[in-house]
């Protein structure tokens, strides 16, 4: 059993470029939350991180638009925005391609699933990585999925995703761990934006922890746009590290809705090694 | 109408400082390029942010045309609400699915 952590974080780009504009005492706890889910990665071990996320056409577009994506590349780099605006130096991240390889060949035995040997990291990525691994000294394998614009990956099938991502790391010799970012309700770059639906959130995080399989596949696309936000879309990236750890329950770290920074920011751990 | 197009254009621009500069000096030239409507060539030769997302441009692309535009956050929210009450709800597009007019959620924190 290889995999030795997994859990959710928050990926809103306002906890770096609106740091300061949160509450002092709410932004120190969502720091100090990171901080634990960053000792949690050295508490175990962890050689090599994957990373589900759902970019923000940054390197996909409509022309050919990958429902899943793993990356193979001998390296990465990001943030692909502004830095001065991000506030994170833009910086080379570094990879497994190797690894990459051998989880992408076992995911496909269920899953079809792209690979990308180019690809730079937007805020999705960058976020969670400044608090999680701020040496960048951790090889990142990240997963896109598709959450931007329909048609989206039925969820049933997003679990599935998370199932053979938690064969293929349980196959690797190496101490891996599985985090998915975003996805709490949020109306991103709308005229909405910065408007939370807590009680949505609540229950989602609840579901998540519990890996309550059939209640989260019960999600539809029309009621979460309508309640929770086009950004809710990315619930997918929670609900697959759920799937892939339905062996354990989890625990909330970290949950409180931010304003400034758009969105609930939420940190849980959803498995740790014995 | 060509949302596909439109939205192909931004993606463009926000990836490619060199067809962003062709963009700022020869706008007809680069815009030759894609297929798209008379409004829409409008709404992009006045940087008209508050059509473009009733047009159903996505926001995360809409974002960084309006920011290199220079239009700050509030500016760019302010554009989007404008285009809303001066063209109707949101045509084509991700938010379409709802009403258009905008999200009713359950708590306003903003």
């Amino acid at each position: 059993m290889t995999l030795v952590y997994a859990g959710t974080c928050c990926h809103a780009p306002g906890m770096t470029s609106r740091a300061e504009m949160a509450a002092p005492e709410t932004r120190k706890q969502l720091h100090d939350a990171f901080a634990r889910q960053r000792q949690a990665l050295i508490d175990t071990g962890t050689e090599a991180l994957v990373m589900v996320s759902s970019e923000h056409f940054a390197n996909f577009f409509m022309d050919n638009m990958p429902t899943y994506s793993i990356g193979m590349a001998d390296a990465y780099e990001g943030p692909i925005e502004d830095p001065d605006w991000l506030k994170i130096k833009r910086t080379k991240i570094p990879a497994n391609p190797d690894l990459s390889l051998r989880l992408i060949n076992e995911v496909m035995h269920t899953v079809d699933v792209c690979y990308a040997q180019e690809w730079k990291f937007d805020h999705g990525m960058s976020v969670p990585l400044h608090f999680l691994t701020p040496a960048y000294d951790l090889p990142i394998v990240p997963v896109n999925i598709n959450c931007q614009n329909p048609p989206l990956s039925p969820l049933h099938r997003t679990w599935e995703l998370g199932k053979a991502l938690r064969r293929a790391i349980d196959l690797a010799p190496e101490k891996i761990a599985l985090i998915g970012t975003g996805g709490t309700s949020h109306w991103p770059c709308t005229p909405d934006s910065g408007r939370i639906n807590e009680d949505w959130d609540q229950v989602l995080l609840d579901q998540l922890i519990h890996k309550r399989k059939d209640a989260l596949l019960a999600y539809t696309d029309e009621k979460t746009i309508s309640e929770a936000g086009p950004g809710a879309f990315e619930m997918r990236t929670s609900l697959c590290v759920a799937a892939a750890t339905e062996d354990q329950t989890g625990e909330i770290w970290f949950s409180e809705a931010i304003p400034i920074y758009a969105t609930t920011c939420s940190i849980t751990t959803l498995y740790m090694v014995e | 109408m060509s949302l596909y197009y439109v939205q192909k254009l931004l993606y463009n621009l926000n990836r490619d400082p060199a067809l962003k500069e062709r963009f700022d000096t020869e706008q007809g030239a680069v815009v030759g390029d894609y297929d798209l409507s008379e409004e829409e060539l409008g709404a992009l030769r006045a940087i008209d942010i508050g059509l473009l997302y009733v047009l159903g441009v996505n926001g995360q692309l809409l974002m960084h045309f309006a920011t290199m535009n220079g239009f700050s956050w509030d500016a760019y929210i302010q554009a989007m609400r404008d285009g809303l009450e001066k063209h109707g709800p949101v045509r084509a597009g991700l938010y379409a699915m709802v009403d258009g007019k905008g999200a009713t959620s359950t708590k306003e924190t903003l």
